[in-house]
């Protein structure tokens, strides 16, 4: 943790570089939308936006100069989000369809059927 | 108290006073990243279940504009970042300038939402009573739909209703995905408000020359609120406007 972390002034040549990059991933990512790869276009599609979000955090948000203590308090968020993300949709995809519980479901759940 | 940079009483440096805030910042920002979290995975979750009205619902959205906003927003950012290295130089006439043209840029965005949702109005495609998935297919003229457009438009409503079982269950979950859509990108446009509110404050203050090498803070906390909004919209663009954009 270095007294000069706080200081640290990134140039604009490297701010013009990311906005570049940024440009780039928006443009590929429309591109690849258009080209069928089945079930993989979702995984694509996440892949630039995360490399986006990436950049955005380490340059434009400075995390890469931040202090160790920001950098963790970064990190833990994304380790909080995992786990909502991870345990909710492993639940999602592992458990049974419920068995119908009445004869006549209520009209909002007519339509799943 | 008009705070410019002194040291105060709780702190021993300003280093330390300044890592506070970005530290505070960014567990306000957890929080966020938290609360749109769970509007992500309620998404995911419903458009698991019913992928074809989501991708229906997807394909009715205007790639242009929603492509012309992610790059207004990206460029938005990029003027942020840059207010933020003018203060840090100390080049106070260009913080201003760089503030205001955040401010534009993200005045942009939201006209250009204000397009998009009146489009919906009239496309019918607002969760209620007249919503109508299968309206731009049968008033083609209304929503700007001829050629190919219009014939995979009427291939796709078509083959919906049978994946679907039925125009009501089409309709049903159209309906939830527009619901979807209208409530996160609500909620994004609101953040986004409630940054040009920021914006214009502190264009106010840096008119007045506070922010320079010594005292950024402000300037900094507020850009990383602008980045973060950012970056939801750099998710929210692929996975409500583009899901099924190989089958158009």
């Amino acid at each position: 943790m270095s007294e000069n972390s706080q200081h640290h002034v990134v140039s604009p040549k490297l701010y013009a570089a990311i906005l570049g990059a940024l440009l780039l991933g928006t443009y590929l990512t429309v591109q690849a939308a258009k080209i069928d790869l089945g079930r993989w276009n979702i995984v694509l599609a996440l892949l630039i936006a995360t490399i986006k979000m990436t950049l955005v955090i380490l340059f434009f948000m400075h995390g890469k100069y931040s202090t160790r203590r920001t950098q963790l308090v970064i990190i833990s968020g994304f380790f909080w989000l995992a786990i909502m993300l991870g345990l909710t949709l492993t639940d999602y995809t592992a458990r049974k369809p419920e068995p119908s519980r009445s004869a006549n479901p209520p009209a909002a759940v007519i339509h799943r059927a | 108290m008009h705070r410019t940079g002194e040291l105060f009483g709780q702190y021993k440096t300003l280093d330390q006073q300044k890592e506070t805030a970005t530290l505070g910042m960014w567990i306000f920002l957890v929080t966020e990243i938290l609360f749109f979290g769970g509007v992500f995975l309620t998404y995911t979750i419903n458009r698991h279940q019913f992928p074809t009205a989501f991708g229906i619902g997807g394909n009715m959205l205007s790639l242009k504009l929603g492509g012309a906003n992610t790059v207004v927003l990206i460029a938005s950012s990029f003027t942020m970042a840059m207010s933020v290295w003018s203060a840090q130089t100390s080049k106070k006439q260009l913080v201003t300038i760089f503030l205001i043209l955040t401010l534009i840029l993200g005045t942009v965005f939201l006209g250009v939402k204000v397009v998009e949702y009146r489009d919906k109005f009239v496309h019918h495609l607002i969760p209620g009573n007249s919503f109508d998935v299968t309206y731009c297919s049968k008033n083609p003229a209304v929503c700007d739909l001829s050629g190919k457009d219009l014939d995979d438009e009427v291939k796709e409503i078509k083959e919906g209703i049978e994946t679907e079982g039925g125009v009501t269950a089409l309709n049903a979950h159209a309906q939830l995905y527009f619901s979807l859509y209208f409530g996160m990108t609500g909620l994004h446009a609101l953040h986004m408000i409630v940054g040009a509110g920021l914006l214009l404050w502190l264009i106010l203050e840096s008119r007045k020359g506070r922010f320079d090498a010594n005292y950024n803070t402000p300037v900094e906390n507020i850009g990383l609120y602008w980045h973060f909004v950012d970056i939801v919209w750099i998710f929210l663009f692929p996975l409500l406007y583009l899901i099924n954009r190989h089958l158009a």
